[in-house]
């Protein structure tokens, strides 16, 4: 559903992913795990049509068309999703009103306030948050656990068919992670597919992926199944980049 | 993809105009024989007669007066071209049925009666120079509530009426307010008995329909003792290719322990020059809130001010702009602080884009005898484009060491990261843009009613109706 082909990216003329290729398809998830600085979130952004990254080489396709220059809104509604590593804070915004713009901006039927909160219902349940929470301005003064709960609220809400998931454990403590790992799964389906980035191995106790990828100075420098992430819990990413090194 | 352009949508929501039979009016320009006309229509003679001696003495002091020198281009106003007095009525009523039927049709397409019948305590519609239509809820009525135009202030409640009027801005207090002064015509005069709580709010509606003209409406508001009234405005104007005047005077007095609110939606078509003086008096105790948005006309300048007369008076100026192209809103407020223990509290919030001009501009002033006054002051400014402009003319004169004074100011780009957020999510540029503007205004909307918040929120996405390209 997703490709990425050869993809070469830079931001203020600095190459910083270096020819990525990855395919995440229908009810598949995978795992992008790397250093700090390696790309990742470079890549989430890329793939999600931010202006400020320009493609220099190489090729996105998704549900079968060449999105490599559509704009960030027309991947949306073609069922793309980005939660993001930081989200960012718009004041005076609710997020209610947002979710529900942004949930009318790809239907041709638009639903009503009161409609739309019988929609948001079960998500927040789901999630563990509450009316007041929805009332809030968008990730002003959320905390940490806060934000990425959002995060996958909207994507619940929004039910996209990729759903690339930048760092969506960090800053979590315990419990937060469990609900917003078990909203992850609620949402993932045969239908859809995942692209979990993370650093840590904690949130795969509860998000199994089948593929797992590290990428390393913005490169896929390794992949594999289940088994690669324990390996990289053993050992860290060294292990990986001095398998580069020996060639 | 075709874009709408900003008057296309105001010509067709607010733009348009009728055609009036006008009753009376006055030949264009502006000399003692339009005063001489105007005080004959308004039959200001006999006991009366002082008001047009006020008259008189105003024009003399508008002619002398130079032009001010700062604020916005003000070379556009054609004074000898413009008609000062024209009504379609000899006199307004309290029936829409008996209006003539375009002037009817007016304020039914700009939905008034259908307001009236929901939300409002009392309802004043101007068309032109007349207040046309007046009429206050009968169980205000009862309460004493006085919810007139000002001629019917002037005959029917002359003492209280000789008594205010004129006093909290003088005649000469500025070139504007003297042209006001002048020629004034329609306005409201509202007088709220001792400890009568006004529920609902009073409203006011402006309209000018004909072309070249100038619109002079008077308002003065009495509170009296522990009383409380909310009192709100609205106006448009067709879109026509000469320049039109709008210059107005209100006057409110805020006797101890009441609560005044004044609530204004400016919403002129872009050939409208808009010179407002708004001030209040606050005696002891009591509390003053302008809300204040200013979207249409092509320059504002205004600059809404309490004066903080009596001890432990409270002053509270929200003002918001929005200025498209061609657009300058200079506007601000000021707060004098003349007793002990007054506090004031002014937030500025405006809008500039395609090339549009914003201006925040205020005094305050703590007089020397007002101990422990505490006052605060907040501007922000948002800029849409690199055309676009804003300044700020904070001005203070603070006499008293006691007082506790805080500034804040901040001028903004709309950031590439929060329109990235929101277009990831499937919002459209435009939506974006808009989503993020409304939420800047959010602090305003929150303050009016709910119907008002959503009309406000209307005429903002208006605004921002095809500023992407
Ligand atoms: N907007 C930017 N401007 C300049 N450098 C950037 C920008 N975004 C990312 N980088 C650089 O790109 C590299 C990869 O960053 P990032 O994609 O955030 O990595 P990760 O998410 O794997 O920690 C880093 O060296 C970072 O400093
Ligand atoms: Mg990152």
């Amino acid at each position: 559903m997703l490709e990425i082909i050869d993809l070469h990216v830079s931001v203020e003329g600095k190459e910083i992913l270096r020819g990525v290729s990855l395919e995440v398809k229908k009810g598949e998830v995978h795992a992008l795990m790397g250093p700090n600085g390696s790309g990742k979130s470079t890549l989430s952004f890329v793939l999600m049509g931010h202006p400020k990254y320009k493609i220099t080489q190489g090729r996105i396709t998704f549900d079968g068309k060449d999105v490599t220059h559509a704009s960030a809104d027309e991947r949306a509604r073609m069922g793309l999703f980005l939660g993001f590593q930081y989200p960012t804070e718009i004041s005076g915004v609710s997020l209610f009103n947002f979710l529900k713009t942004a949930y009318n901006s790809s239907r041709e039927e638009k639903v009503s306030s009161m409609e739309f909160r019988e929609i948001m219902k079960d998500k927040m349940e789901l999630l563990g948050v509450h009316e007041d929470f929805v009332k809030r301005y968008l990730n002003e003064g959320f905390s940490g656990g806060e934000k990425k709960r959002g995060e996958i609220l909207q994507m619940a809400v929004l039910g996209p068919k990729v759903m690339i998931l930048d760092e969506t454990d960090s800053g979590l403590d315990v419990d937060s992670l469990k609900v917003v790992s078990n909203g992850i799964n609620k949402v993932a389906s045969k239908e859809n597919g995942i692209l979990l980035i993370t650093h840590y191995q904690r949130i795969l106790k509860y998000i199994r992926p089948n593929f797992v990828h590290v990428m390393i100075d913005g490169r896929i420098a390794k992949s594999g199944g289940h088994k690669l992430a324990e390996e990289l819990e053993e050992k860290g990413y060294d292990f990986v980049r001095k398998e580069i090194e020996d060639g | 993809m075709g874009k709408i352009s900003l008057n296309d949508s105001y010509e067709k929501k607010f733009g348009w105009n009728m055609k009036v039979q006008s009753v009376n009016e006055t030949e264009p320009g502006l000399s003692s024989r339009t005063i001489r006309d105007i005080s004959g229509f308004k039959k200001e003679t006999g006991r009366n007669r002082w008001i047009h001696d006020f008259r008189m003495k105003a024009l003399k002091h508008f002619l002398e007066r130079p032009m001010p020198k700062w604020g916005g281009k003000l070379d556009g106003i054609d004074f000898d071209d413009l008609v000062y007095y024209m009504s379609g009525v000899d006199k307004g009523g309290d029936n829409w049925d008996d209006l003539p039927e375009n002037i009817r049709k007016t304020f039914e397409k700009l939905g008034i009666p259908e307001a009236e019948r929901k939300t409002l305590s009392g309802v004043g519609a101007q068309f032109d120079s007349e207040v046309v239509y007046h009429k206050v809820r009968e169980d205000m009525e009862k309460q004493g509530v006085i919810f007139v135009d000002p001629d019917t202030g002037l005959h029917k409640h002359s003492k209280i009426f000789k008594h205010w009027f004129g006093k909290v801005v003088p005649a000469f207090d500025n070139k504007f307010a003297a042209l006001n002064s002048a020629v004034f015509s329609g306005g409201s005069f509202v007088y709220i008995p001792k400890g009568v709580q006004v529920a609902m709010p009073l409203q006011a509606y402006f309209r000018i329909n004909a072309p070249k003209f100038g619109q002079f409406e008077r308002t003065l508001i009495i509170a009296d003792e522990g009383s409380r009234v909310h009192y709100i405005e609205g106006c448009t104007a067709p879109v026509y290719s000469k320049d039109s005047l709008h210059s107005a005077v209100v006057e409110i007095v805020a006797l101890p322990g009441s609560h005044v609110r004044y609530t204004t939606l400016q919403n002129w078509s872009k050939n409208v020059y808009n010179l407002v003086t708004k001030r209040a008096y606050a005696f002891e105790n009591s509390t003053v809130e302008w809300v204040d948005a200013n979207m249409g006309s092509r320059l504002t300048m205004k600059y809404p001010s309490v004066y903080l007369k009596g001890a432990g008076a409270r002053a509270d100026i929200l003002s918001v702009a929005f200025a498209g192209k061609d657009q300058h809103q200079d506007t601000g407020a000021k707060a004098v602080h003349l007793a002990p223990n007054t506090t004031s509290r002014i937030t500025a919030k405006s809008v500039s884009k395609d090339g549009g001009r914003t201006s925040y501009r205020g005094l305050l002033h703590i007089a020397k005898r007002a101990d422990n006054v505490k006052s605060s002051v907040r501007c922000d400014a948002l800029l849409l484009d690199p055309e676009s402009k804003t300044d700020t003319y904070p001005y203070n004169e603070i006499l008293n060491e006691t007082a506790v004074t805080t500034h804040e100011a901040s001028v903004g780009k709309i950031g590439e990261e929060q329109m990235f957020y929101l277009m990831s999510r499937g919002l459209t540029e435009t939506e974006a843009l808009n989503m993020v503007v409304t939420g800047f205004f959010d602090a305003f909307a929150k303050e009016i009613p709910l119907e008002y918040a959503i009309e406000f929120n209307r005429l903002i996405q208006l605004e921002m109706e095809g500023s992407v390209g």
